[in-house]
């Protein structure tokens, strides 16, 4: 069980632009060595690395130019941005297991001014794997993009629960006031309202421009010790309360059509159940929320999938504001990924870092574990962060 | 493709203007008559002086009704390649004439076209397409009698693949993603191309399976067979793909997901359909796109 023993102790990051004029590699040990400076920890420190299939530094690169040594443990998580949160959980499964002491998990893109995911892309679509396999039955037949394959999902959510564009747009609106006080943010003072939202062009409907994340240049490192390690460095460590994984039955990457219902997130509430089940907590103990937000009606599945709210609710519970800053459940304070940056979900877990600290410029006030998710309509992970001591660790 | 077009246009701009192309008929009174009452211009100067009406410089160097295709004029040879490209609609956008003087019955024109300039691809209104100016001058002998500006749309018309003629699908359909196919999926592809919707069975216990895969989930049976389909099904689900674009497909285009009447799901593009008129629930029928000789597409059409 990792409940406890483990801890965030670093987090680093790049600026977040839209043409970073540096390479993904250059990116890379950008943030690493912000995140080792933060936790007070020299690069020799550190014996393992983690980072996603899709990122395009090797550990090996990194270790290279970061000065690393010797590594014993180095680790890649598929399925796109629902690895951020499992990279943590495998450097924390790496160090409970006693494999690793210090383990760094990264991801460096650029998204915006290199190779667009937003894109249709030739390369996803003619992969000779069993994921290229599952793609040709959607790619060809012109459902390639990450915004339409979620379009698809999003109307039937529509129209089983009775949601509309308004629902989708609250969650825009309340990520871009979040952003707009927050310097680090790509729409810093930008906030917008429903009506903009409402004004903004379509994708692929019903999802509108503004119902999908921006595209971004940047990198994050987060560092993870043992908590007996993290009590003598420089910052308040991040408790790992709990993290988990999830895939779903018959799980697909983006396209999971073929089950009963087209209304959820199965494979988020794989990770939620665990979450809960780790930490002894329930969905009331959560101060924040940070949820993978690439687009907006995977945030409001999320709340129902954690259980925050019961099946097609969402709408009701965010009606009055409830995932603002005041709220009853703030979600992503730092502007999430339509109003701070696209970093994979990265950024999310270096603002629960914050949230934990109470450092973070949006700050929520409280000691409550802070939820952080993965990308959705994939296989995903989780992360219940917290201050030593607080949460019911059990078990 | 866009490549292909520069060039042309650069080839046929640098050839300069093409040769001169006379009148078939001298300037004559019955030809001004005739166009003078079809357009409606009752002023009696022309016939009594013997002259033509200015605006009807084109005329006389027109080819007549069943014109044959002449390669040596640069607006013809430039609308052949834009043809061959798949921009095969055409509308003209400006036409500037300039008048020296009138032409006096009894005059033999002669007309020399230049090509100015090719723009785009650009997205209009009517569809992708391509800007293309030239410029025409009218002599009587060494005298130039008159000019014009001449500016055509080539567009290709809006529609999908397979709502395009075919001279137009081969540009498109190089474009098109194509399946990755395997020893599990190959069954399907075979049967688009004879133009049948297969849905994997289970050779053991029978259960319906899409997408198909080699083991059965239901018995655990690695031998698998598959039925025809019927054809029918209702969207369960579809989305409006605006942007971006998407390889080897004008947008906007619909994409559903569709419930087959046997049960089992399956995406495909809901071809010739107004977006506003899909609806979950609506009736499909299947309808397969031809993309050349490897590639056959599942397809669907709303059924009135």
């Amino acid at each position: 069980m990792i409940s406890g023993r483990v801890a965030i102790v670093g987090v680093g990051e790049t600026e977040f632009s839209k043409d970073s004029g540096r390479s993904e590699l250059q990116l890379a040990v950008a943030a690493v060595r912000a995140a080792l400076a933060d936790a007070g920890l020299a690069p020799t420190d550190v014996d393992g690395l983690v980072t996603f299939t899709m990122d395009s530094t090797a550990e090996i690169a990194l270790a290279r130019e970061v000065g690393v040594g010797e590594l014993r443990f180095f680790s890649q998580v598929g399925y796109g941005g629902g690895a951020a949160c499992a990279t943590v959980q495998q450097a924390a499964l790496a160090i409970s297991a006693g494999t690793a002491r210090v383990v760094v998990c990264y991801r460096a893109l650029n998204e915006r001014s290199g190779r667009r995911f937003g894109r249709v892309s030739r390369a996803i679509s003619s992969a000779p794997t069993s994921s290229g396999v599952d793609n040709a039955w959607h790619y060809p037949m012109g459902l390639g993009t990450p915004a339409a394959t979620v379009a698809m999902v999003a109307r039937r959510y529509q129209h089983v629960f009775g949601a509309t564009g308004e629902d989708f747009g609250r969650v825009a609106v309340a990520a871009r006031r979040h952003a707009a006080t927050n310097p680090r943010a790509w729409f810093f003072e930008r906030p917008i309202t429903l009506a903009d939202h409402q004004a903004s062009r379509w994708i692929a409907e019903p999802l509108r421009l503004l119902d999908c994340c921006q595209e971004s240049d940047g990198a994050v490192a987060v560092v993870v010790a043992g908590a007996e390690q993290a009590a003598d460095l420089r910052q308040t460590p991040a408790v790992i309360t709990a993290a988990a994984q999830g895939s779903g039955a018959d799980q697909y990457i983006m396209t999971s059509y073929y089950r009963d219902n087209l209304t959820g997130l199965p494979e988020l509430g794989v990770v939620g159940r665990q979450l809960w089940q780790q930490s002894g907590l329930v969905p009331d103990d959560v101060r924040v929320a940070v949820l993978y937000d690439h687009f907006t009606p995977y945030v409001l599945m999320q709340l129902e999938e954690l259980g925050f709210c019961p099946p097609g609710e969402a709408r009701h519970f965010i009606a009055d504001g409830a995932i603002e800053l005041g709220g009853r459940l703030p979600v992503n304070p730092h502007g999430g990924q339509l109003g701070e940056a696209y970093i994979h979900g990265m950024n999310g877990i270096v603002e629960a870092v914050r949230q934990v600290r109470g450092s973070s410029v949006n700050q929520v006030a409280g000691a409550g574990p802070v939820l952080v998710t993965a990308g959705t309509g994939v296989p995903t992970s989780g992360l219940l962060l917290a201050p030593r001591g607080s949460g019911k660790v059990g078990h | 493709m866009e490549d292909t077009v520069n060039a042309a246009a650069e080839r046929i701009r640098a050839a300069g203007a093409g040769p001169a192309r006379p009148a078939r008929d001298p300037v004559n009174l019955p030809m001004i008559r005739n166009w003078l009452e079809a357009i409606g211009d009752r002023n009696p100067r022309y016939e009594q002086d013997g002259l033509a009406p200015p605006a009807m410089t084109q005329v006389w160097t027109m080819r007549g009704l069943h014109p044959a295709a002449d390669p040596t004029d640069p607006l013809s040879a430039m609308s052949a390649v834009l043809d061959q490209a798949g921009f095969t609609s055409v509308v003209a956008t400006n036409c500037e004439q300039t008048y020296h003087r009138y032409l006096r019955d009894g005059e033999r024109v002669e007309v020399r076209s230049r090509l100015v300039d090719v723009s785009g691809p650009k997205r209009t209104a009517l569809g992708e397409g391509w800007f293309v100016t030239t410029d025409s001058t009218w002599y009587v002998g060494a005298e130039a009698v008159a000019s014009m500006t001449f500016r055509v749309l080539r567009f290709r018309p809006p529609g999908s693949v397979a709502a395009t003629p075919a001279s137009e699908r081969t540009a498109a359909a190089s474009d098109v993603l194509r399946p990755v196919v395997t020893r599990d999926t190959s069954f399907f592809w075979a049967g688009t191309a004879a133009g049948e919707l297969r849905i994997q069975r289970c050779g053991r216990c029978g259960r319906l399976r899409h997408p198909p895969g080699p083991v059965c989930r239901q018995c655990g049976a690695d031998r698998q067979d598959h039925l025809v389909a019927r054809g029918t099904g209702e969207v369960f689900s579809f989305v409006v793909h605006r942007h971006p674009p998407v390889p080897g497909r004008r947008l906007p285009i619909v994409v559903a997901l569709v419930e087959l009447t046997e049960g089992v799901r399956m995406v495909g593009e809901v071809l010739g359909a107004d977006p506003a008129q899909v609806r979950i629930g609506a009736a499909v029928r299947v309808d397969f796109v031809r993309v050349d000789a490897e590639l056959t597409l599942p397809a669907w059409r709303l059924l009135p």
